[in-house]
């Protein structure tokens, strides 16, 4: 009886630690632990060019992340690409006439997009549009602005 | 040259019936599965000899898997000036490929073996036929609750395993070299998805418990009840769970990360 016993406590152990093991993954290792999908509120943009922007991608407002990018999809009218960003509902006094680029982490790292605050009184509200925004800087297009403007200047 | 083909047909039949025999012993197993609920003692006595049992060598391995990584990741990486990213480089490797496929072959070589030596001395000593008489299916006695210890066992295994190599890879990142605690775990955070990444690792893992259990069980149910029968089944054991791991790891990787 007594080792039947300490069979089943050692088995509990076991089982509480692989469980230990998956929650230290979630809080630890991965990124569950942070605001991820809550419901906030979604608004849109048009960018002529979203470089490497992908679904999932962070959007920040002066570096801090405030939502993540929900969708994209190519606007059949003006063949540019409606991004969607799912805004955390936590920041909800964004002016309205805040604008939006695309910025690269890092010299080769992953692209979000950055929010620059406005001065409108009204706040951005679901389904609303960012009208200002700024494509992603496409390293090819600037090199080949640079090396014309140099054969240009000779 | 008839005699060739004559051997290579009689080698494809066979291979065929063995298939066969294994699906029908797996549905055997899986009916038997609900009937443990009422006598979930056996089912501890097993995760006990599968899962308590193998803690040792999964933590083990994990630890220096782990790191053996944060040492091999610093080198590399630190020619690029990145070697913040160590924690992204583990944690991914080690959530993603490592703690599901080496856990795996260990639990194979420690669990699986000693599955198919216990079920084949069983079938050559008789034990197996003997329950059949005293009207005790032995599917339901013997294999079930193996069956299900080793699928519970193989996720929370895999999940020490991962937890473990991680904090191997910063005991050496962070201790032996120096790498900034903030960004190793911050940049492993941000990187490392929880369904993307950890689920999808669970999910391997959890596949291949159960190919490893039913490979096992089936080899010693299947054994030839012999000494050298038995001896081969545990070898063939080992060997048919690492073909299957690593097989069913690429196409459980291309289903689940690549665009194929």
């Amino acid at each position: 009886m007594l080792q039947k016993k300490s069979t089943e406590i050692l088995v509990g152990l076991f089982v509480a630690l692989g469980i230990g093991a998956l929650f230290m993954l979630a809080m630890k290792v991965s990124n569950l632990a942070d605001f991820s999908d809550e419901r906030g509120y979604q608004v849109t943009a048009q960018f002529q060019n979203i470089g490497g922007l992908k679904v999932r991608s962070p959007v920040t407002m002066a570096g801090v992340r405030v939502g993540r990018v929900a969708a994209i999809e190519l606007d059949p009218v003006t063949y540019s690409a409606k991004v969607t960003i799912n805004m955390h509902p936590q920041f909800d006094n964004i002016p309205a006439d805040t604008s939006a680029s695309i910025f690269t982490a890092g010299l080769l790292g992953e692209q979000y997009i950055s929010l620059d605050a406005g001065a409108d009184d009204f706040y951005l509200r679901d389904g609303d549009e960012l009208m200002l925004t700024q494509s992603a800087l496409v390293l090819e297009q600037v090199i080949g602005q640079f090396l014309y403007s140099v054969a240009e200047g000779n | 040259m008839i005699g060739f083909i004559r051997s290579l047909g009689r080698w494809g039949l066979g291979a065929l019936e063995r298939l066969g025999r294994g699906h029908v012993f797996l549905m055997h197993t899986l009916a038997g599965l609900p009937g443990l609920f009422l006598r979930p003692a056996l089912v501890i006595q097993q995760l006990f000899s599968l899962g308590v049992l193998s803690v040792a060598i999964v933590l083990i391995s994990g630890l220096f898997v782990g790191m053996v990584l944060g040492l091999q990741g610093y080198n590399t990486l630190v020619d690029f000036g990145a070697e913040e990213s160590l924690g992204v480089l583990v944690s991914l490797s080690l959530v993603r490929e490592l703690g599901p496929v080496v856990t795996a072959l260990l639990f194979a070589g420690r669990a699986g073996s000693a599955l198919t030596a216990e079920v084949g001395l069983m079938k050559s000593t008789e034990q197996l036929s003997g329950m059949e008489m005293m009207a005790v299916d032995p599917i339901r006695r013997v294999i079930a609750p193996r069956f299900l210890a080793g699928f519970i066992s193989m996720p929370l295994l895999a999940a020490m395993f991962s937890a473990i190599g991680v904090i191997g890879a910063f005991i050496v990142g962070h201790g032996l070299l120096g790498i900034d605690e903030g960004a190793f775990w911050s940049q492993m955070q941000t990187k490392t998805d929880w369904y993307g990444d950890v689920m999808n690792g669970v999910i391997k893992s959890i596949v291949f418990g159960f190919v490893v259990t039913w490979i096992a069980l089936y080899e010693g149910y299947d054994a030839t009840p012999t000494s050298e029968g038995v001896g081969r089944a545990t070898t063939r054991t080992v060997v048919h769970s690492a073909f299957a791991i690593l097989g069913l790891d690429f196409v459980l990787t291309a289903l689940m990360f690549g665009d194929i």
